[in-house]
C-alpha cells in the first residue's frame, strides 16, 4: 500500500530557462498547478520521490545505452547544464540508495533494470524538482526511460516498468511519491520548436487521465513522431505511471501551451488506491 | 550449431547500404563529453585543435564544429539535446541558435540523418 502518490509534469528547460519570456497568465497559471501539485504530494507525507524521466544523454549516451535506468546513490548532483542558462543554481539532491536497492530489487523479478550510483541531473529531473521540492528535503530516486536515442523500449514495456515499479513500491513500507515527467508533443531544440500539437495532446491526455491502457498501447512511435515530433517519444514516461496506477483515473490541473517552453505544459494527478 | 551469420531484421536493406554514421557518432560523442565534464570544456577553449584530435572526424565535420557552423551541424544530424548545448557553449543566444537551425537548411538542404530527417520542413 506503500505508493501514496502519483502524478505527470513537463520538464522543458525553457519552463525555467526562458520564463520571462512566456505569456505572463499562461505560465502563471502552469506555475501555480506545479504548486498545487507540490502541496498535494507534500500532504501524502511521502519518504521518497520517484521522478520518471526522460534524460537528455548528461549520463546515458549511445556507448551504452539502457532502456531503464534506476538511481542507487545517497546524493546526486544538478543541473548539468549551464546554470544561467536553466536558471537553476547547481547543487547536491539527496537520494536514499538503500531504498533505491530495495527498489531496484524488487523491480528486477519482473524487468531488467539498469542501475547507476552516480547521475547529474539535467533539465528533465532538475526543471520538476525546482517545482515539487524547493528545499530539497525530500529524498529523490531518478528513474530513467530512454527516449533520446532509438532504438527505444516498445510502449508495452514502458507499461511493465510501470507496473514493476508498482509493485515493488507496494512490497516496502516507505511511503513513496511518483512523478513521470516528459512530452507531450514537441519538437524540441530543432527549427521546429514552439511548434505544439495541441489537438493531439489533448486526445492523449484524455486516454492518459481515463488510464485507457489499450488506447495508450496503441500509439506507435512512426505515428508519435509524425504527429508529435521526436519530443512526443517522452510519452513513455506517461505510461508508466498511467501503469503504476492502473484501473485509477486522474485529474487535470494544468494543461497550457506556451511556445517559448516548447511544450504543451502539463500538470495532472493520478488517483492511487 | 549454424555459424554465425550477420544478418539484420531491425533495419531495411537500404537503410544498412547509406554510409556510416559512426563519424555523427563522434561528433556526438564530443558534445557529450564537453557537456558532462567543465575540465574537458576548459581544455577545449583552451586548445581546441588537441582536443578535437582525439576523435575521429572527417573535414567536414571538423570544420563545422571549429566555426562553429551550428545549421551545418544540425544538417549532419547532431541531435539537437547535444547541439543546443553546443551552441550555448560557443555563444549562441536561444534565438540566434534556432536561426543557425533554419539557415542551415536553407543552405544544406534536408536533415541527411537521424531524429530529425521528417523535421524542419515547417518552419
Ligand atoms: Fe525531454
Amino acid at each position: 500500500m506503500s505508493l501514496v502518490f502519483a502524478g505527470v509534469v513537463s520538464h522543458a528547460p525553457g519552463i525555467t530557462g526562458r520564463a520571462q519570456r512566456a505569456e505572463p497568465a499562461a505560465r502563471d497559471r502552469f506555475y501555480a498547478a506545479l504548486d498545487r501539485l507540490r502541496l498535494e504530494m507534500e500532504e501524502t507525507r511521502p519518504d521518497a520521490l520517484i521522478v520518471v524521466g526522460a534524460e537528455h544523454f548528461a549520463n546515458f549516451f549511445m556507448n551504452n545505452m539502457p532502456s531503464l535506468c534506476i538511481g542507487m546513490s545517497d546524493h546526486y548532483e544538478g543541473p548539468i547544464e549551464d546554470e544561467q542558462w536553466l536558471a537553476i543554481k547547481r547543487r547536491r539532491i539527496p537520494g536514499n540508495a538503500a531504498l533505491s536497492r530495495v527498489l531496484i530489487e524488487r523491480v528486477m523479478q519482473s524487468c531488467d533494470v539498469a542501475y547507476a550510483e552516480e547521475w547529474k541531473f539535467d533539465h528533465g529531473i532538475m526543471v520538476p524538482l525546482h517545482f515539487l521540492t524547493p528545499r530539497y528535503d525530500l529524498p529523490v530516486i531518478p528513474v530513467n526511460i530512454n527516449c533520446q536515442g532509438p532504438p527505444l523500449i516498445p510502449l508495452h514495456r514502458a507499461w511493465a516498468f510501470g507496473k514493476a515499479l508498482r509493485d515493488a513500491c507496494d512490497a516496502i513500507p516507505e511511503r513513496i511519491a511518483l512523478v513521470g515527467t516528459g512530452g507531450i508533443s514537441h519538437w524540441p531544440a530543432t527549427p521546429d520548436s514552439g511548434k505544439i500539437n495541441v489537438e493531439w495532446d489533448q486526445q492523449f491526455l484524455q486516454r492518459f487521465l481515463a488510464n485507457d491502457r489499450t488506447a495508450l498501447l496503441g500509439y506507435t512511435d512512426a505515428q508519435t513522431h509524425r504527429e508529435a515530433g521526436q519530443g512526443g517519444f517522452e510519452i513513455r514516461t506517461f505510461l508508466s505511471v498511467a501503469a503504476a496506477t492502473e484501473g485509477q483515473t486522474g485529474q487535470l490541473y494544468c494543461y497550457e501551451p506556451i511556445p517559448i517552453f516548447a511544450v504543451g505544459c502539463t500538470v495532472a494527478r493520478m488517483t492511487v488506491a | 550449431m549454424s555459424a554465425w551469420r550477420l544478418t539484420s531484421i531491425a533495419s531495411p536493406r537500404s537503410a544498412r547500404l547509406k554510409a556510416p554514421v559512426m563519424s555523427l557518432y563522434q561528433v556526438q560523442k564530443l558534445i557529450y563529453e564537453l557537456n558532462r565534464s567543465p575540465e574537458h570544456r576548459q581544455r577545449f577553449v583552451a586548445d581546441r585543435a588537441a582536443v578535437l584530435a582525439t576523435y575521429e572526424l572527417t573535414a567536414e565535420e571538423l570544420q563545422a564544429i571549429e566555426q562553429p557552423d551550428i545549421g551545418l551541424m544540425y544538417v549532419m544530424g547532431v541531435n539537437g539535446q547535444l547541439l543546443m548545448h553546443y551552441a550555448a557553449l560557443r555563444g549562441f543566444e536561444w534565438d540566434a541558435y534556432i536561426k543557425a537551425m533554419r539557415d542551415g537548411l536553407a543552405q544544406h538542404g534536408a536533415v541527411r540523418t537521424g531524429l530529425y530527417v521528417a523535421a524542419g520542413s515547417l518552419s
